[in-house]
């Protein structure tokens, strides 16, 4: 391979400046999608089905019908609605970590077979033998659902160099945390990634405590979209709360990667309402703090405010809650009655192959 | 006094090589750093240096000579005030296979060298009817065993340290690069999680990746990929999400290496269910069931066995001799007990047999070739004929392949056995680097003797 010439030290520079901030400074220069009042009213039922499904499942939890660990998504609503509205269906892919019910009823997913696999059923998307952490539509290209804090970037680097080596034209999108990214197995994909210009959206949700240890008490670099600086990762960083801003920052990231130019590294900066999984008391943090979030940054409320400033009336947007609550319940009762998975069921799976 | 150089070892299991070419002739001054030739391992084209100052005098071994052992004498050099053209040629009992000088001390032989075997294995039965055989070392049929299979199907890629450009470490994908090109074979960073990690990604988006890792030794900075992420993931899907890869690479005791490059992880990956775990020993095995590991829709670890690479044994000439997993092979019938073994064990029972047989003790040899799903009916229809057993691994004791064997045979076995089953396992110690001590550590064919006397009490 012939050596590139050695660029005079200014050129290096601006063009290190270039690659790193230029998806930022687009993002700063237009920060939000303009919907058609039918799409935000789109994005906010999606949020609130959501919202409604996990307040649902917290439910259950408590009445003992979901058991383990079950972690919920309510705050961070607009991260997975935002940028799954960018995706293409067709040829992109997703993966996450275990706080996946939210990215799987924004894939669309049927919300009965996620509650029902909660409840552990036959019916539930992994006939019961995944449970919250683990669950997984290869139909929607939703690669699940990992329970190992970490892997599924790794994994999500997989899927990338999958569509690069088949040249489909698909672009994988791996969610993790805070807590995850300061994982090791974060940075070797980071590297390879980049190496191979993989098509691929490392997501980080910073929602401000890897399960109760606040970020500034973990991380020497709290700013995580400039953790891909030392590998020529172009970061973003965006409000996570706001469902128009997300799909923005999606669009500009998705452009860049599309166009074959690797990995980009968007930091979602959100916030989770309710502890880490349900056993989690949260005394690490003052009920204040929480108040403050819900009261001023809610995606949910902040969407709804501008529906009727588009002017769409309460009264339909009362209804689109009566709407999802029907469905949420209906979601609960199909998981509560279906069957349990019969006894045999416990040795089917393992191996694909007979041997 | 004229100096002697010597056919140098330039790798921890290199006996012989190929004195490829020189690169000085008689007559040449030479110093210190001056590269003299170009010595062909079994892994690599290596430089040899000279490390004194003189004259090439007489060129002992021609340029192209193979299978020249470690220690002989290849070229005199003429010392400072030495007329190099009167430099005489050792005499013929200064050779290397010759006793050493008095004043030499002989090279501390490693523990491995217990390990080594000559024995052909018998021709496989299953094969069919008037299959021509040809030679192959293990290497190469692995090695034809990816080609066959990538030609077969695009899906197929090796990732890895040093695969490509390398030809790999231990040479096993050696030309795959100038046939697939760099799409298909990669060479990876030093990190084994991230690929791991990568690979079982593509194999969950599609593909069918053979990730090579330079030994299983590293594999543990990855061993969260293959149980969590390769081998759970059918399961946790309900049968949805497959992860059909190929986790493969030498393990178990290399030579010299130490502690922790000398580990036998059969046991560990044959612990988790959602995986298959294959341990081949001849070149007929090693080809015909990585193939089918290639083709298998389940996560497959696949150990190789770095003293086994350079074995030659004979290799069907079949366009595709693919074998069925989960099904032990019978090495060698006998009717008065059975050794059990896999990987590089196999050869040590071998030659166990043989020397129990001139002693008048029939033994049966099983080569399991697939720790998981493991092959019982073959290793209690065994028992059933026998009634004694033996179990060779080369490993650790405790937790083992063996210790699983010997749980069949309680649970399954019990009527048949006339004697309890004996495990022969390497010493319950991490592997020690002291030749002497690393000897003592692994397993033998004397301690498979011993251990089939005890059992038949003679």
């Amino acid at each position: 391979m012939p050596k590139a010439k050695t660029p005079a030290v200014e050129t290096a520079a601006v063009e290190e400046d270039f690659a790193l901030h230029s998806l930022q400074q687009a993002l700063d220069a237009d920060k939000r999608y303009k919907p058609s009042k039918e799409e935000l009213l789109h994005f906010y039922e999606q949020m609130l089905l959501i919202r409604r499904f996990e307040e649902k499942a917290g439910q259950l939890y408590g009445l003992g019908l979901i058991g383990g660990f079950c972690h919920l998504y309510i705050g961070q609503e607009a991260v997975a609605v935002g940028l799954q509205s960018a995706l293409d269906n067709d040829k992109d892919s997703v993966i996450t970590g275990y706080r996946d019910h939210g990215h799987m009823l924004a894939y669309g997913i049927d919300p009965k077979v996620i509650m029902a696999e909660l409840t552990g059923r036959e019916a539930g998307i992994s006939k019961g033998k995944g449970g919250s952490m683990h669950m997984f539509s290869v139909e929607h290209r939703f690669y699940g659902g990992h329970g190992i804090v970490g892997a599924q970037v790794s994994l999500g680097a997989g899927l990338a160099f999958a569509h690069k080596y088949r040249e489909d034209g698909g672009v994988a999108m791996a969610y993790f945390g805070d807590g995850a990214a300061n994982q090791g197995q974060v940075y070797e994909s980071f590297n390879m990634a980049a190496l191979w210009k993989l098509p691929i959206i490392f997501v980080i949700e910073n929602n401000g405590y890897a399960m109760g240890t606040a970020v500034k008490r973990g991380s020497a670099e709290t700013h995580f979209h400039r953790r891909g600086t030392a590998f020529r990762i172009p970061g973003m960083s965006v409000d996570g709360m706001d469902v128009l801003e997300v799909r923005k920052s999606a669009e500009i990231a998705l452009e860049y990667v599309r166009a074959g130019n690797g990995p980009v590294l968007m930091e979602l900066n959100t916030y989770r309402y309710r502890g880490h999984s349900m056993s989690d008391p949260a005394k690490y943090r003052s009920r204040e703090e929480v108040q403050g979030v819900r009261e001023k940054r809610d995606p949910i409320d902040h969407a709804k405010t501008e529906l009727l400033a588009m002017g769409v009336t309460e009264e339909s947007l009362k209804e689109v809650d009566k709407r999802i609550r029907a469905q949420v319940a209906q979601s609960a009762d199909f998981a509560e009655n279906s069957p349990e998975p019969s006894a045999p069921e416990l040795y089917t799976d393992v191996l694909v192959e007979s041997y | 006094m004229a100096i002697e150089l010597k056919m140098p070892a330039l790798s921890p299991t290199m006996e012989e090589g190929k004195l490829a070419k020189w690169l000085v002739k008689e007559g040449d001054e030479v110093s210190s750093g001056t590269i003299l030739a170009e010595i062909e391992t079994d892994k690599a084209t290596m430089e040899f240096e000279s490390i004194d100052e003189g004259t090439v005098g007489k060129i002992l071994v021609a340029e192209g000579t193979e299978g020249v052992k470690v220690g002989t004498v290849i070229a005199m050099l003429a010392g400072e005030g030495e007329d190099a053209s009167a430099v005489e040629a050792p005499k013929a009992a200064e050779k290397a296979e010759e006793a050493p000088k008095s004043e030499e001390k002989k090279p501390a032989e490693s523990g491995t060298a217990n390990l080594a075997s000559d024995l052909k294995t018998a021709r496989d039965p299953q094969l069919p009817h008037g299959t021509n055989m040809k030679t192959s070392t293990v290497r190469d049929a692995l090695r034809d065993a990816m080609a066959e299979e990538m030609r077969r199907d695009s899906r197929v890629f090796v990732m890895g340290e040093e695969v490509a450009e390398y030809q790999g470490a231990y040479k096993v994908t050696q030309g795959l690069l100038e046939e697939f090109g760099p799409t298909r074979v990669i060479d990876t960073p030093i990190t084994e999680y991230g690929f791991a990690g990568i690979g079982t990604g593509a194999a969950m988006g599609g593909l069918r990746p053979v990730i090579e890792f330079m030994t299983f030794n590293f594999a543990m900075q990855a061993i969260d990929h293959i149980i969590n992420s390769a081998a759970k993931t059918n399961y946790m899907s309900g049968g949805q999400m497959r992860c059909p890869i190929v986790f493969r690479g030498p393990n178990g005791a290399a030579s010299r290496v130490g502690a922790q490059h000398s580990q036998n992880y059969g046991p560990w990956y044959a612990n988790v269910p959602g995986l298959v775990v294959i341990a081949p020993y001849d070149a007929s095995d090693a080809k015909g069931l990585l193939k089918a590991a290639i083709r298998s829709e389940d996560p497959v670890v696949f150990l190789e066995n770095e003293l086994v690479y350079g074995r030659s044994f004979e290799l069907p000439e079949l366009d595709d001799h693919v074998l069925p997993i989960g099904k032990a092979r019978i090495m060698r019938e006998g009717k008065d007990v059975t050794i059990v073994s896999y990987s590089i064990g196999v050869g040590l029972a071998l030659e166990a047999a043989e020397r129990l047989a001139e002693e008048g003790i029939d033994a049966e040899v099983i080569d399991l070739r697939t720790l998981r799903p493991l092959d019982k009916e073959t290793v209690l229809a065994s028992l059933a004929k026998t009634n004694r057993m033996v179990v060779a691994e080369e490993g650790f004791p405790v937790c083992s392949i063996a210790s699983e064997i010997i749980a069949i045979c309680m649970e399954d076995g019990f009527d048949n056995l006339d004697a309890p089953v004996v495990r022969v396992c390497n010493e319950d110690v991490p592997l020690p680097y002291a030749a002497n001590l690393e000897k003592l550590a692994i397993i033998d064919a004397d301690r498979i003797v011993a251990a089939v006397k005890k059992v038949t009490y003679k």
